[in-house]
């Protein structure tokens, strides 16, 4: 009797644990799909091999992924190889004989990692390339059209700097790391625009190693020389507020026009819109690309690829031409809102 | 006789005739080369490049290198911006800055002069630990723009003017002035001749040489400090990034293309001021011919590993040079 009583109690005790715990998954009804869809993330593993974290493209990238790693329990490593291309090389060795789910990789130019994406794709590892596209396509790549991007810098370029400007139509182009694909397709864009306005005259063409300072230097030199120049094509606007400071210091701004580009970050975006020192500005959204590579992710967890590298998704970035005209309160975004709230 | 006076040519010499070759030549071919706007141009662009010059030379005529000076510059510097975006006032936020910088030079002197770690290990360690580390703890991003020093006295040091001449070239000129008038006419200044000549002479006269070492790289962190300044405030950020760039090989290029030898004890900043000089033409001159960026680092090395032939064959290396040893 003694024993049926305790039996009956231990067995209640377990019957209520069970309603409990039966209801509290009764809270969160299953449509059928997203209990499958989470599971398919929870406890996997994914890379991130960034060219260098610290700048506002890679930190709004990783925010994303962190905010998707909490949210599902996937664990996410990020190896920062701080601007070295031999490092990077050997995280995404290292990471290949760990075997994560996925790598995403941020490649520095167009040849350094298209062996070891290809080499990792063997592996049967799935790889996202995101930004700057390689030569090897891995399974998906999130970024933008460099030519694309380009066409539409010169085209801003020649509404300011060609026919009935009234100006001298004399432009300069500066360019970043020239193996970088910004400049492989980036130039070839540029000059195939130009074709059709042969007004434009190109002066100087130099590459500035996305350095500002450089950038000063070899602007500061180009304004001398060229007395009416018109304005700057630059490709990173990290890079070309040392263009706009060059200007500034020779008093010639209002003059010379810089058209940029960059991931719609507000400090160097849309506030060198605001104060003049870009005129004109495509940005990529990096916000948004951020959003992109979480799906991607997402989307190669759940739907792993049977021959990874086999197919390519490509997910090119819509791009947005910024210029006092059109820009809005949101047309940029801050990097501590996409840190804190995500992107 | 003829003959004699020709193998006197020293390297400053021989890198200054080149330096005026070279501005003949560019003031020939190109119409806006000789423009005094174009002069002020090319001065200002290497003015960074002249004052860690200087601080490189402090440091080798005393016998050692400075090899963390970029990185010291970078995080000092980008520290002080953000900082000062962030509440604190300039004055204190460029008063902690210059602190750290000095802080990692003392570092420096301490791990070369008292624990004698050859400085050319010591600070390449110190400038990848001092730089990362900062990086990890006390900055936010790599790039930090100069926002709210935006028109202050601060934001004067390396976009200002006086008289139409740019305010980076006028802070080179008084380093430079400071520095030279140190080494000549200071005794510390004479002691880091004699350390560098001969480091255990100059101790068994009394010279004491671990503080002087000390000093030497306090030194050199206080002008890269004020370099870090002049680049930050002339483009409105600083990119820490430049800590990993090659551009610690560019000032020892100025400093030894301009005819300071490794091994110590000679040379003024003289050589400095020449060797910059030199780089400051060729830079400029390439970019208003628009010649191509890479065949620009080609033409570069060239004519820097022409100015180096030209002295191994004129100053050929005797018994005494070859025993001292370079670095």
């Amino acid at each position: 009797m003694k024993h049926f009583v305790k039996g009956c109690a231990v067995a209640a005790s377990i019957a209520i644990g069970a309603l409990a715990c039966a209801g509290s998954v009764s809270a969160a009804p299953d449509d059928g799909l997203i209990n499958e869809s989470a599971a398919a993330l929870k406890g996997k593993k994914v890379a991130f091999v960034p060219i260098a974290m610290g700048f506002d493209l890679t930190e709004a990238w990783a925010a994303g992924l962190k905010l998707d790693a909490q949210r599902f329990g996937y664990e996410l490593t990020i190896r920062d190889p701080n601007w070295s291309v031999d490092a990077g090389a050997q995280a995404i060795s290292q990471l290949i004989s760990e075997q994560p789910d996925v790598i995403v990789v941020h490649p520095p130019e167009i040849q350094a990692y298209s062996r070891l994406i290809q080499q990792a794709n063997a592996a049967g590892i799935p790889v996202i390339t995101v930004s700057l596209k390689a030569d090897a396509n891995g399974d998906v790549f999130v970024g933008p059209d460099w030519y694309d991007l380009a066409v539409k810098e010169t085209e801003s370029m020649v509404k300011m700097c060609g026919k009935d400007s009234g100006k001298s139509g004399k432009i300069a182009v500066m360019q970043g790391v020239l193996t970088n694909p910004t400049s492989q397709y980036g130039i070839q864009a540029i000059q195939d625009t130009l074709k059709n306005h042969p007004e434009i005259q190109i002066v100087s063409n130099q590459g500035a190693d996305w350095d500002a300072s450089k950038a000063h230097a070899i602007a500061s030199t180009v304004i001398k020389a060229n007395p009416d120049l018109c304005g700057f094509i630059g490709l990173w606007d990290n890079m070309d507020v040392g263009i706009a400071a060059a200007i500034k210091e020779a008093g010639k701004q209002g003059q010379i026009a810089v058209a940029s580009s960059g991931g719609g970050n507000q400090v160097s975006g849309c506030d060198n819109i605001e104060n003049g020192n870009f005129a004109s500005y495509v940005s990529y959204d990096a916000k948004g690309q951020a959003r992109d590579l979480m799906m991607a992710v997402r989307t190669i967890l759940q739907n792993k690829p049977a021959t990874p590298g086999e197919h390519t998704v490509g997910l090119y970035t819509p791009l947005k031409v910024i210029t006092k005209d059109t820009m809005t309160a949101d047309s940029c975004w801050k990097l501590d809102d996409v840190k804190k709230f995500g992107p | 006789m003829s003959g004699r006076s020709i193998t006197k040519l020293s390297q400053e010499k021989i890198v200054a005739i080149i330096t005026v070759a070279l501005i003949l030549f560019f003031s020939v071919s190109l119409n806006s080369f000789l423009t005094a706007g174009n002069i002020l141009a090319l001065l200002q662009n290497v003015a960074i490049l002249g004052i860690l010059g200087v601080a490189m030379a402090l440091a080798i005529i005393g016998r050692g290198i400075d090899l963390s000076v970029v990185a010291i510059m970078a995080i000092s510097v980008a520290w002080v911006l953000q900082l000062n975006n962030g509440g604190v006032a300039l004055p204190q936020a460029v008063a902690m800055g210059f602190a750290l910088a000095l802080v990692i030079g003392l570092v420096n002197g301490i791990l070369i002069a008292y624990l004698e770690i050859p400085a050319i290990f010591a600070t390449l360690a110190m400038g990848t630990a001092a730089y990362g580390s900062v990086r990890a703890l006390l900055l936010d991003d790599n790039l930090v723009y100069l926002k709210a020093a935006e028109g202050t006295w601060f934001k004067w040091i390396g976009s200002g003017q006086v008289y139409g001449i740019p305010s980076p070239i006028l802070i080179f000129a008084a380093i430079a002035l400071i520095a030279h008038l140190f080494l000549r006419f200071t005794v510390s200044g004479r002691f880091v001749f004699a350390m560098g000549d001969n480091p255990l002479a100059a101790r068994a006269t009394g010279v004491p040489i671990r503080a002087l070492m000390v000093l030497q790289y306090l030194l050199t962190a206080a002008i890269a400090f004020v370099a870090g300044v002049v680049m930050a405030t002339a483009v409105d950020s600083m990119e820490t990034r430049v800590a990993r760039s090659n551009l610690v090989y560019d000032i020892i290029l100025v400093v030894v293309i301009g005819g300071i030898g490794l091994n110590g004890g000679k040379g003024s900043i003289r050589n400095v001021l020449v060797g910059t000089l030199l780089i400051g033409v060729l830079l400029n001159g390439m970019t208003i011919m628009n010649i191509p960026y890479t065949l620009q680092n080609i033409i570069k090395s060239l004519i820097l590993l022409a100015a180096i032939i030209i002295d191994a064959v004129m100053n050929p290396r005797d018994e005494q040079t070859s025993q001292q040893g370079d670095i």
